[in-house]
């Protein structure tokens, strides 16, 4: 029974190596969460500043609005948001991982996360000069949906370097990104969902599979 | 039930050296420093049981200068892989058997 138990031990700990050694598994689902919570509500106040209602299909960035809030024209007023939204995210997910790190042992900073971090850049560069490609010919109704596309794709990549649920999560940015190429018109819409309502669900379910243990 | 423990195999009869293909199964060329922080090893004991593994040829040693540092980098082979398969199925048998 000792013996038993001894090899069953072994078992484990080779699986947990195999894991700790080949994945960046401190990735935490709490990132997810508050990325999607400062994409939501980035999405809100650009609904507000336009005072448009979603699902309604206008062209919200060829809107002027009378009252420009906080004194910002659109263009400003919406780089100002897509940057604090970035930073926020980029911000809180590295913070809650960082903990997650800490109590696991892991380092944050090895030669797994740089895996993780260089097999998720490649798609999001090529995608990033793609969807330039696509302002430059003005074909501005395609960037949200591209960066959903190409986000998802970054996912599916980066999955095999981390949590396995990233590639579901990227499966289904593809399949939104995708719909929005075929009926554009809905770019902000698809981001909030995208961004927001995706990183919150699949991050809760991260949360609670290997998070709270 | 004798034969399946003879197939498990005596090189990996060690805490230290399952860690070592484990790490290798996975990862292509594995340095010494990250091996040493990832088991928690002296740098000693490491090498001897690492040693005691390439007499095996189960592995395979690379040395090379980063800079003016040397590097010291380690490789599972094709015979090393077959060997850590094959003593995980036994370990696995072993297991199933008991239940």
């Amino acid at each position: 029974m000792n013996k038993n138990n001894e090899h069953l031990e072994a078992l484990s700990e080779i699986r947990s190596l195999m894991e700790r050694s080949s994945r960046f598994i401190s990735l935490s689902g709490l990132s997810g969460v508050s990325a999607g919570l400062f994409a939501l509500l980035g999405a809100g106040f650009v609904f507000y500043y336009f005072d448009v209602v979603p699902f309604k299909a206008v062209q919200y960035y060829t809107l002027r609005p009378d009252s420009p809030l906080f004194g910002l024209s659109p263009i400003y007023f919406m780089l100002v948001i897509a940057v604090s939204v970035f930073t926020l995210a980029l911000c809180s997910a590295l913070f809650f991982t960082m903990r997650k790190a800490k109590r696991k042992g892991q380092k944050l900073w090895d030669k797994t996360s740089l895996r993780l971090l260089i097999n998720m850049i490649i798609p999001l560069i090529a995608g990033g000069l793609f969807c330039l490609s696509l302002a430059y010919n003005n074909a501005f109704k395609f960037v949200a949906p591209a960066t959903l596309v190409f986000y998802g794709l970054a996912c599916i990549n980066a999955s095999k370097y981390t949590l396995n649920e990233i590639r579901n999560l990227g499966i289904a940015e593809v399949l939104l990104g995708l719909f929005g190429m075929f009926f554009p018109g809905f770019g902000l819409e698809l981001w909030a969902i995208g961004f927001g309502i995706l990183h919150i669900a699949y991050g809760s379910l991260m949360y609670y599979k290997y998070d709270r243990a | 039930m004798k034969k399946i423990i003879a197939n498990l195999n005596k090189a990996f009869d060690n805490k230290v050296r399952l860690g070592i293909m484990s790490m290798l199964m996975v990862n292509e060329w594995v340095d010494f420093k990250t091996f040493k922080e990832m088991l928690d090893l002296t740098d000693g004991r490491l090498a001897s049981h690492a040693k005691a593994l390439e007499e095996n040829e189960y592995i395979e040693v690379r040395k090379q200068f980063i800079g003016k540092r040397p590097n010291t980098s380690y490789r599972a082979t094709a015979k090393g892989k077959k060997a850590f398969n094959d003593h995980l199925d036994a370990l696995e048998a072993l297991l199933r058997i008991k239940d």
